[in-house]
């Protein structure tokens, strides 16, 4: 096993900042985007429902 | 020969009307609307399965880096993503052609649907690689040939969906798209090679065909793993993008309210 503890974990051998805010920016923008994606489907289908009303 | 019932015929159509022009019959959007649904909930456990056995051993079976330590270990999402902003590209342009050259509307619908995820994972390349130069090289960002030609792929990606936006006509946009997405095809092989042609900061490819690895077999194995998350994400997040926009394109159609308001019926359902 590479760490002894978990605040070494952490740490990283002294890259914390550079390892975590390269992880935690990528985790978040990929959580991002799936949410942005599931928004724009939800609004598509209610906008073919609410397409059909207008028609008829 | 001819499908008698077209899904996507308009409802005030005569069906025999549009029937013919469908000779891809493979391609039309109710099939793959119906398909990318199915397949989007298993991209997403193979895409967290894939990750954490990725990161697991990234983090904890591979060693640390005798020359870097353990800043390295950006490389496990950095290289992925770089790999990936580029394959996404090259797919986008691939399916804006032949949705262009072929007039199947399907296929114009994919690049755009790919277009926001390249852009992401470009993104992160970017963002990763500043996060990496700064301990290794000292500086966040440096002018050189692989950093530039990677942040012109940024531009390309958000010149692609600014103009296929700002078109109203569709399938107008959608030929303006295909174009600048073939003519800007040209930077992908000048960032993988950018490397070898010019002097730069920047180290050499990572996985090389001609050459033994020059990694720990650990280190490989997080790497590939991460590789395949992120291909297992771009599918599923490109999939629900895609039926988002068939959506939006084919909301006066027949199935398209079928498929919407089964689902409202059902959840209205005592």
């Amino acid at each position: 096993m590479t760490w002894n503890s978990a605040s070494e974990f952490f740490a990283m051998g002294g890259y914390g900042l550079y390892v975590w805010g390269s992880y935690l920016v990528t985790l978040v923008v990929m959580l991002i985007e799936p949410w942005l994606a599931r928004q724009r489907y939800g609004r598509a289908r209610s906008e073919v429902v609410s397409a059909s009303k207008q028609e008829n | 020969m001819i499908q008698s019932v077209d899904p996507g015929v308009r409802r005030d159509d005569k069906p025999n009307m549009t029937a013919s022009i469908r000779f891809f019959t493979f391609a039309a959007p109710s099939r793959f609307y119906a398909l990318a649904g199915a397949l989007i909930p298993w991209l997403w456990g193979l895409t967290l399965a894939l990750a954490a056995a990725g990161l697991y051993i990234g983090f904890f079976v591979a060693p640390t880096d005798a020359t870097q330590g353990d800043a390295y270990r950006i490389i496990f999402i950095h290289v992925p993503a770089a790999w990936m902003s580029m394959l996404l590209y090259l797919v986008m342009a691939g399916w804006a052609a032949l949705g262009w050259a072929f007039n199947t509307r399907l296929a114009s619908m994919v690049a755009r649907a790919i277009a926001p995820t390249g852009a992401l994972f470009t993104f992160i390349a970017l963002w990763t690689g500043s996060f990496w130069g700064k301990p290794t090289w000292g500086t966040w960002w440096v002018w050189d040939a692989r950093l530039t030609s990677e942040l012109i792929l940024l531009f390309l990606y958000l010149g692609f969906i600014a103009l296929v936006e700002a078109i109203d006509d569709q399938r107008r946009a959608d030929h303006a798209g295909a174009l600048l997405a073939v003519i800007g095809a040209v930077n992908i092989p000048i960032i993988y090679f950018s490397v070898r042609w010019w002097n730069t900061l920047h180290q050499g490819a990572t996985i090389s065909t001609t050459a033994a690895p020059k990694m720990a077999s650990t280190m490989l194995t997080a790497m590939l793993l991460m590789t395949f998350a992120f291909w297992a994400y771009s599918f599923a997040v490109v999939f629900t993008r895609a039926r988002a926009v068939v959506l939006e394109r084919e909301k006066h159609t027949e199935w398209a309210l079928d498929q919407c308001q089964g689902v409202s019926r059902a959840r209205s359902a005592p």
